[in-house]
């Protein structure tokens, strides 16, 4: 018998049984996919023509049914995609298969992609519910570019070889830029497109070579013979710098981070939830596919800091920012970018534990990067979707046009509450769970031996928890100014509550997200194959239903008793208040903290007597924001006699624009000017000017020869 | 075939013949000595093309001699020389670059041309071929260089004919080279020429001169 030693509670024999029994089982999961892709790409070559044709056919009810079509096809695909990723968890890893489209590319499932789909496809569901139940507003031109969003996360994910991972991450990030292309007669989502677009070419270009130079010891591009002739020296150390920066751009690590904050709140809802929930989560698969499984077991131990750095440097400038936001959408976004420092940090442990032959604790801080990824696409759809009805309800995004809304969208405020306590990692919700493990496995980081990788790892885990409580700040305010309170404006006191399939999109990842923060034991167990690919020595947590425990020391957490605990402690409280509560309430108007009484036309009170968004922020402002996001703070009197008001001008900038999109903005001007001068040229310079590369090309290919 | 025999010789010395011919066109001072030295490595090619013919036992080279006699050696020639004659040009060459250096730089490119062509080919194809290749390259890098280094216009459209002549004689130097290749590509350096010439006339008309620098000043855009 040849079991994998290496693998205690990986149940080898059970992962056998069900691969050999059931031989049928792999292509079928694989043509189940192939043929979710052929479909979604239909239904984005039919979106158009049902868009317009059927208006002469079945009157105005026109746009939705192409809108009901489209988005009810992809809620099918999603589907498909969680149940294949389920099924290859439980059961045995796909092998590679040729795609049936003329040129080489293969397709598999092994558990890491499976981890993800299951991911993609609850994110996915979600965000297509949602999409399902405002069809109406849906353009024909994003109703094309929707199902081609999700075609290419999934061949980016299913893919076995390098040209296929390019070919569906290229994919995700075109059809995505069309759709934050959405509204693009204002200029700030045209700018904001741009910018994307920019960052996902950014991205193509150095995805391409580090694919190429991975590819080239074995002169392969699929993925097993990369495996077999891992790269070494200074070409590994070119892989890292450019996977990093290629996939590190598309998932909002810190320095390529400038797209996220503006191209969220630029596309529809939904979108904005699947590209922070599962776009994001498909970069950092490609991270953690080319990083961690691809470059072999046998890299140094600073294969992983740079992750680290990057990771910890965004989670805490993402949750600064979070603080200090005022358009709820652009807050969500700068929690993304906190999470995703979150998960990359979990990664960067993983690396450096393996290279230190500590397999428990990589083990630990991979299970525990996957299970906050899949967390935090569920979480993060949630509130993404629920401020999307916040804004279709209230008709604002600005947290100072809103408050008060817990009255008039209880629903929305329930779900989007459980979002926001996951968001701020309270127990027992699975925010709480995921980011307690990666705690723990930064807690460990003094098990390896390096002085300097000690110190680091300090650092990181201060980071780590400042950010935490950050985040836990930032959603404080997100909820507090956007559901208690008075209404601020007329619009937000009149807002009504979406019913039906956007209750569904929005209690369905509610649900979820408490379900996973009961259960990461199981959770953990099922990623079991997962952080086997990515940890190949790695031993998995001894998950259970009641209890985890966290590598071989004496830290545990036991998820249900937390919540029982919890539970009970509530329960206490809640008696106790109408034990001794008078009998009768009496509503009456809230206090105005001693204001003048507003005037007629503000029936809800004068905004201006409540916290606003920017007051809230202040003291973090003030704190932190002064080193960190250059905030200024500037009063304006008038002089004397002037009868003009006071004004108190605040504001930050992201580092990021001033360090680097500034300066390159610099240099691409400049490069623009010289270009222009070609057109002057004289004639014999233009002749010149061919001729001169084609010489300069042939001495390259004689000294490449000579050498 | 390799060095020693008949054919690799005399095939030797045709392609040796057309690249020398390059050289006389770059350094000739007179505009009737340059259209003449074009006329006699047209006359070469030709000789070059018939003799490949002959060694590859292909009829469809021998059509392509025949067109390169015929444009290369007595058409084009006569043409610039009636052109010559109806503008009453005074006919030295201007040189944008000296006689000296343009000569040092065409024995650089050939050295260029032989390093890059001969290693790359180095087992794979017969020396023949591989020698031809290298002579082709050449003749097109000395074409290019005529360009850049004569203001005349005339002189311009020769060192394009001498580039396409070039260009032929590495496609009659590979066995299994379509007839039609050559054929388009003779046919569109042709057209190139001959819009080339309705230029001349133009700038004759227009700015009674054939120097090209001049243009520069006539664009329309930028300051003046």
């Amino acid at each position: 018998m040849a079991q994998p030693p290496a693998a205690p509670f990986c149940r080898p024999a059970r992962a056998s049984i069900l691969g050999g029994s059931d031989p049928l089982r792999s292509p079928a999961v694989l043509t189940a996919l192939i043929l979710t892709l052929a479909g979604l790409g239909l239904l984005a070559l039919l979106a158009v023509p049902m868009a317009r044709a059927p208006r002469v056919w079945i009157g105005d009810s026109a746009g939705p049914w192409a809108g009901l079509v489209v988005h009810g096809g992809c809620l099918l695909a999603a589907a498909v995609m969680a149940g294949c990723g389920l099924a290859v968890l439980g059961g045995a890893a796909v092998a590679p298969q040729p795609l049936p489209i003329g040129v080489t590319a293969l397709v598999a499932v092994d558990a890491l992609s499976a981890w993800f789909l299951v991911l993609l496809g609850l994110a996915a569901a979600c965000s297509a519910l949602f999409g399902l139940a405002h069809a109406r507003d849906a353009a024909p031109r994003l109703l094309v570019a929707y199902p081609l969003f999700l075609a290419g996360m999934l061949l980016a994910l299913i893919a076995a070889d390098g040209f296929v991972l390019v070919l569906g991450f290229e994919a995700m990030s075109i059809a995505s830029w069309v759709l934050v292309a959405a509204d693009h007669q204002s200029p700030e989502a045209r700018h904001a497109a741009r910018r994307y677009l920019a960052f996902a070419v950014f991205s193509g270009i150095c995805l391409v070579p580090a694919i190429g130079l991975l590819a080239a010891s074995s002169g392969d591009l699929s993925f097993a013979a990369i495996r077999t002739a891992p790269p070494q020296g200074f070409v590994a150390a070119a892989v890292l710098a450019l996977v990093v920066a290629g996939a590190g751009a598309k998932a909002g690590l810190v320095p390529l981070h400038g797209w996220l904050p503006l191209a969220h709140p630029a596309a529809p809802s939904h979108v904005s939830a699947l590209m922070s929930g599962a776009m994001t989560k498909v970069a950092i698969y490609v991270l953690a596919r080319l990083l961690l499984d691809l470059s072999g077991p046998a890299q140094p131990l600073w294969w992983g800091v740079p992750l680290l750095v990057l990771g910890a440097a965004s989670a805490v400038l993402g949750a600064l920012r979070a603080n200090l936001e005022t358009d709820t959408k652009t807050l969500l976004a700068c929690s993304t970018i906190e999470n995703v420092g979150l998960i990359c940090i979990g990664l960067g442990l993983a690396a450096c534990f393996r290279a230190a032959d500590l397999g428990v604790l990589a083990g630990l801080a991979a299970g525990a990067a996957l299970l906050h990824a899949l967390n935090h696409a569920l979480f993060k759809s949630l509130l993404f979707l629920g401020l999307g009805e916040v804004a279709r309800g209230a008709a604002s995004r600005q947290l100072d046009r809103l408050g008060g809304l817990i009255h008039a969208m209880p629903w929305t405020a329930g779900a989007v509450l459980v979002g926001a306590a996951a968001a701020a990692s309270l127990p027992p919700l699975s925010g709480f769970a995921s980011e307690w493990l990666l705690i723990q496995a930064m807690l460990a980081a003094w098990r390896v031996g390096d002085l300097a990788f000690q110190v680091l790892g300090v650092a990181v885990v201060a980071a780590a928890a400042l950010a935490a409580a950050l985040a836990a700040a930032a959603m404080v305010r997100l909820f507090g100014l956007v559901f208690l309170g008075r209404p601020r404006t007329p619009r937000a006191a009149g807002a009504v509550e979406g019913r039906g399939a956007a209750r569904l999109a929005l209690l369905l990842p509610a649900g979820l997200t408490l379900l996973f923060g009961l259960l990461p034991g199981p959770l953990l167990a099922l990623a079991e194959g997962a952080v086997q690919l990515l940890v190949p020595h790695g031993m998995v947590e001894r998950g259970s239903l009641a209890m985890i425990r966290v590598g071989d020391g004496g830290a545990r957490i036991m998820p249900l008793a937390i919540a029982l605990l919890l539970a009970v402690a509530g329960a206490l409280v809640w008696w106790l208040v109408r034990r001794r509560a008078p009998a009768g309430v009496a509503r009456a108007a809230a206090w105005d903290c001693g204001f003048m009484a507003p005037p007629q036309h503000l029936p809800f009170g004068d905004p201006v007597t409540q916290p606003s968004a920017a007051g809230f922020g202040q003291p973090l402002r003030r704190m932190l924001g002064g080193s960190l996001l250059a905030a200024h703070e500037s009063v304006t009197m008038p002089a004397p006699g002037d009868p003009g008001p006071a004004r108190v001008e605040s504001g930050f900038a992201d580092p990021s624009e001033r360090w680097l999109l500034a300066p390159l903005a610099r240099l691409r001007d400049a490069l623009a000017a010289r270009a222009e001068a070609l057109r002057d040229l004289p004639l014999t310079a233009t002749l010149m000017l061919p001729f001169g590369t084609l010489v300069a090309l042939l001495a390259l290919a004689a000294w490449l020869e000579a050498g | 075939m390799t060095f020693g025999s008949t054919g690799y010789d005399i095939a030797h010395l045709l392609g040796g013949g057309i690249l020398l011919l390059s050289f006389v066109l770059l350094y000739q001072r007179r505009l009737d000595a340059v259209i003449n030295a074009f006329a006699v490595q047209g006359g070469l090619l030709a000789a070059a093309a018939a003799w490949q013919a002959h060694l590859q036992s292909e009829p469809g080279l021998y059509v392509t001699a025949l067109l390169a006699f015929g444009a290369k050696a007595l058409l084009i020639p006569l043409a610039l020389r009636l052109l010559l004659r109806r503008l009453g040009l005074h006919r030295t060459v201007e040189t944008a670059l000296g006689i000296g250096p343009s000569l040092l730089a065409a024995a650089a490119l050939v050295g260029l041309a032989v390093m890059v062509v001969l290693p790359v080919t180095a087992g794979q194809a017969q020396a023949l071929t591989r020698e031809n290749l290298a002579l082709a390259l050449s003749v097109v890098l000395l074409g290019m260089l005529m360009m850049i280094a004569r203001r005349n216009a005339i002189s311009q459209v020769i060192g394009l004919l001498s580039l396409e002549n070039g260009l032929v004689l590495a496609a009659i130097g590979v066995q299994g080279m379509p007839l039609v290749v050559e054929l388009s590509t003779a046919a569109l350096v042709l057209m190139l020429a001959l819009v080339a010439g309705i230029v001349v006339f133009l700038l004759r008309d227009r700015m009674a001169t054939l120097d090209t620098g001049l243009l520069d000043r006539q664009r329309g855009e930028g300051p003046p």
